[in-house]
């Protein structure tokens, strides 16, 4: 058990005096409001006088003074109450958390159960529509392959992709292949370069970006500070980004301070509910929080993930948009890390992550995320398992391939038109075909640096990218690079939790707003996406199973050879076959061919003095019918029956269908060995000598969630070839 | 498509691939319009967050400053890089420039950046702050 990855993970004792806490510390302060003349006088039992500069914005910009009596006198099950039930509208909720204070969201928030949680968040969320966020980053910052890796971003259906860079002078090269590369698969996906804040804003004011996310706030002043920001600054700093047109979304989370020894001996959660309250008094549209980087401080101690889910429910009762974490890997064991992300894909969030590693882990800058490129098809499965919109979908093989070479060919050629790098036909081509940096070779990584300086220093902005792009051939890429910019000057895309659809209209609060009120009602998927969240590319129907038969067809080896008649030789042992057996059916789920099978049971029998006689029969599907007839046909009276799946037995004529002499019934491990086995134990029923006891193979793999859908699937071609009238017919084996 | 304008005053349906590989597209063609954010304010307004409204509009009053000057009062605006003095000055110019927004939010950094520690010292370090 100690070898199971989970013990890879650091559990922390709950230790309050390091913030060590996730729900309730004992040192958190009690909720408290005081308004004196319309002026909040004291804030969570500090007095004005003491207010530190993150309670002194709060209490100045955060708090709606018209409605706090009303909401800090609601007993905090009453509140919590109001958070699930589903004839409280959102509106409500929405109202009457603008005139809490942290510590009062902290204590409602940690009443509510996890699957209460989940209700809370189906409901208070902005947008309808759920959306996800990628990471999309290289280790070489290699443009050609982020400029592909944004299209399968794109593709997949993400509508927000985020990327940063190893070599911080490298980030102009990659919002530019980003931008082209996203492009490519869909219209009006965001771009973000997450870098120092001056240096991102200037990425944006070019027109290279189009969103931000990386504004770091902090539950307590010290840590602010430390942080080289104070509530006025980044407050400023939002309307920066407002003023350039850039959509922007603050970050936080629970563990940050406690990893920078300043939690102050507060909970996870009271020091994140200072963090929502200051976005929202700041000004800021959303919140990036769910941990984050200190996701696995969080998941360290007691309730750790209830109080990361509470966290972007928090922002949500702050009517701001949520994004939703889970970017961060917070365990070694596949089993956390997705308990972790479930509930808050099932639930339904504005951004189920805040990045999932689109690319691989060991290329994700960021660190890897909690979901990466290689659990894609996991996601995607569970998407459709649970019936709910995780924002992605299957993308067939080929259309992948083709974005990747649009993508990695334009950005080639911007570059080169553009005189920032030339790059080689094998380096677009590996960029094409590799699933990380590492399948790219030795590539020269102080070109891309050139190429980042060049566009940095010559001022190129989007308006350069889109003549690039009109010259080299992509009329289409720089016409949709156009349409997006006249899209964001419209304003639309700076309100609550808004994306750009891929039809470039805007969902946000405003234009999408939540309308969940409990069963029946909220978002569901519109059919057209609801078949593409079913149509996973593994799903297989009895066709396609017709057609993966039919290329193991050998016409003519099992011919049919009139009526089958009595037997009356007491070495003579029919072995019954499934009407579509030498039709339809040819494989076995082991993957044997059926003839093969039947020489090894006709060599068993053989082995042992019997004659075996293959005989179909056409009226049933049911193994212990067609072993019974077989048996009843037999002169020896001993039948073997054997369905195209390649399940077997031997019956004998005297006994109820179910009650066979021997059944090996998991199909998939059967070997030729033990259908060999078979044939020869049948023999011996018949001779009246002792059977060798048969060993079904017993395997700890899940070996009906393989095989039960094709088993489904054969048992239908089988049943369309029954035919009630149909006389035991016998076939001949060539 | 909307009617919106770019801060230059062209309209957004104007601006087009061939414009810019015309070289008739500048930067400021790309800005988005004070009154786009206004219109955006109000929204928000409505829909129950009169701190994004006021966010934009703070927004809107910018859109007239130049990229350097934005990024110099961010800079200006962490700690330790100011005496409140600066910061009243600061305060004092952006209001005779009819940015008021602003000119609020960096005064009310001001007072606090004072009382909290926050602001640079003549030594050039910042001030302890007082404990909690």
């Amino acid at each position: 058990m100690d070898r199971q990855r989970v013990n890879l993970d650091g559990f922390a004792v709950e230790n309050a005096e390091l913030g060590l806490i996730a729900l309730r510390s004992p040192y958190d302060p009690e909720p408290g409001l005081t308004i004196t003349d319309g002026r909040i006088t004291e804030l969570d039992g500090v007095p004005e006088q003491d207010f530190d500069s993150i309670d002194t914005f709060i209490a100045r910009h955060g708090i709606d003074p018209s409605v706090a009596a009303e909401a800090m006198a609601l007993p905090d099950v009453a509140f919590a109450r109001l958070l699930t039930d589903p004839a409280v509208p959102r509106g409500e909720i929405i109202r009457l958390s603008a005139g809490a204070t942290p510590a009062k969201l902290t204590r409602v928030l940690a009443v509510l159960k996890p699957h209460e949680l989940g209700m809370a968040m189906a409901k208070l969320r902005s947008r309808r529509t759920p959306s996800n966020q990628a990471h999309v980053t290289n280790r070489l910052d290699d443009p050609l392959l982020l400029a592909a890796d944004a299209a399968t971003a794109a593709a997949f259906g993400f509508r927000e992709i985020e990327t940063t860079v190893p070599v911080l002078d490298d980030a102009p090269s990659n919002a530019v292949a980003c931008l082209i590369g996203a492009a490519v698969a869909s219209q009006g996906v965001l771009i973000q370069c997450s870098v120092e804040e001056a240096a991102e804003l200037e990425l944006g004011m070019r027109g290279l970006t189009s969103y931000a996310e990386t504004v770091s706030l902090y539950g307590t002043e010290q840590v602010f500070t430390d942080g080289d920001d104070t509530p006025w600054s980044k407050a400023f700093l939002t309307s920066a980004y407002a003023s350039r047109g850039m959509k922007m979304r603050v970050s936080s989370g629970a563990g940050a301070e406690v990893l920078m020894a300043g939690a102050e001996r507060k909970s996870m959660l009271y020091l994140e509910a200072r963090c929502v309250a200051l976005a929202r008094a700041l000004g800021a549209q959303g919140v990036q929080n769910g941990g984050i980087d200190g996701a696995s401080v969080a998941a360290a101690v007691p309730n750790g993930l209830r109080e990361l889910m509470a966290e972007n429910v928090m922002v949500m009762m702050r009517n701001l948009e949520s994004c939703s974490g889970n970017d961060a890997l917070m365990s070694e064991s596949d089993m956390r890390r997705t308990s972790r992300t479930l509930p808050i894909v099932l639930a339904g969030s504005d951004f189920a992550f805040s990045g999932f590693g689109s690319i691989q882990r060991y290329d994700n800058m960021f660190g890897p995320s909690n979901f990466n490129a290689e659990d894609i098809d996991d996601f995607l499965a569970m998407q459709r398992d649970w019936g709910v919109d995780g924002g992605l979908r299957t993308v067939p093989p080929e259309r992948l391939a083709d974005v990747r070479r649009e993508a990695a060919e334009a950005c080639r050629a911007v570059y080169g038109y553009l005189g920032l790098a030339d790059f080689t036909d094998e380096h677009v081509a590996r960029a094409i075909d590799a699933a990380g940096s590492k399948d790219l070779g030795e590539t020269d990584t102080l070109a891309v640096l050139t190429a980042a300086h060049a566009i940095r220093q010559r001022g190129l902005t989007v308006v350069d990218i889109v003549t690039a792009l009109d010259e080299c051939g992509y009329p289409d890429l720089a016409e949709r690079t156009v349409a997006f910019l006249q899209a964001r000057l419209g304003g639309d895309y700076l309100q609550t939790s808004a994306i750009f659809d891929e039809q470039l209209t805007v969902l946000s609060l405003v234009t999408d707003p939540n309308d969940y009120a409990g069963p029946g009602t909220g978002y569901e998927p519109a059919p057209e996406r609801r078949r593409e969240i079913d149509a996973i590319r593994q799903a297989r129907g009895v066709e396609d199973l017709r057609e993966s038969q039919a290329r193991f067809a050998v016409p003519g080896l099992l011919r049919p050879a009139g009526a089958a008649a009595q037997g009356t030789d007491p070495r003579d042992v029919v072995i019954g076959v499934s009407p579509a057996v030498g039709r339809d059916v040819w494989r076995c789920l082991s993957g044997l061919a059926v003839p093969n099978v039947l020489r090894e049971i006709l060599a068993g029998l053989e082995e042992e003095g019997c004659v075996g006689r293959i005989v179909r029969f056409g009226d049933t599907v049911d193994l212990g019918q067609i072993g019974l007839a077989a048996a009843r046909l037999s002169g020896s009276g001993i039948g073997i029956g054997l369905q195209g799946k390649g399940t077997a037995l031997i019956h004998r004529r005297d006994l109820a269908p179910l009650a066979n002499l021997e059944l090996y019934s998991v199909a998939p491990t059967i070997t030729p060995e033990l259908y060999r086995l078979l044939g020869a134990n049948a023999a011996r029923h018949a001779k009246g000598a002792t059977p060798d006891p048969a060993r079904n193979p017993y395997s700890d793999e899940a070996i009906e969630a393989r095989y039960h859908t094709t088993v489904i699937a054969l048992m239908e071609l089988e049943r369309r070839r029954v035919d009630a009238a149909a006389g035991p017919e016998t076939l001949v084996l060539s | 498509m909307t009617e919106a304008r770019a801060l230059s005053g062209k309209k957004v349906t104007e601006l087009t691939v061939d414009a810019m590989r015309a070289g008739e597209i500048a930067v400021a063609d790309l800005r988005i319009h004070p009154e786009t954010l206004e219109r955006q304010a109000q929204a928000a307004e409505r829909h129950a967050n009169p701190q994004l409204a006021e966010n934009l509009r703070r927004a809107a009053e910018l859109t007239s400053l130049p990229d350097d000057e934005v990024l110099a009062i961010y800079d200006a605006l962490r700690p330790g890089r100011s005496i409140a003095a600066e910061l009243t000055a600061l305060a004092g110019s952006l209001a005779d420039r009819g940015l008021p927004r602003c000119a609020a939010l960096v005064a009310e950094a001001a007072e606090v950046y004072a009382r909290r520690g926050l602001v640079r010292l003549p030594s050039g370090g910042t001030a302890p702050r007082t404990p909690r």
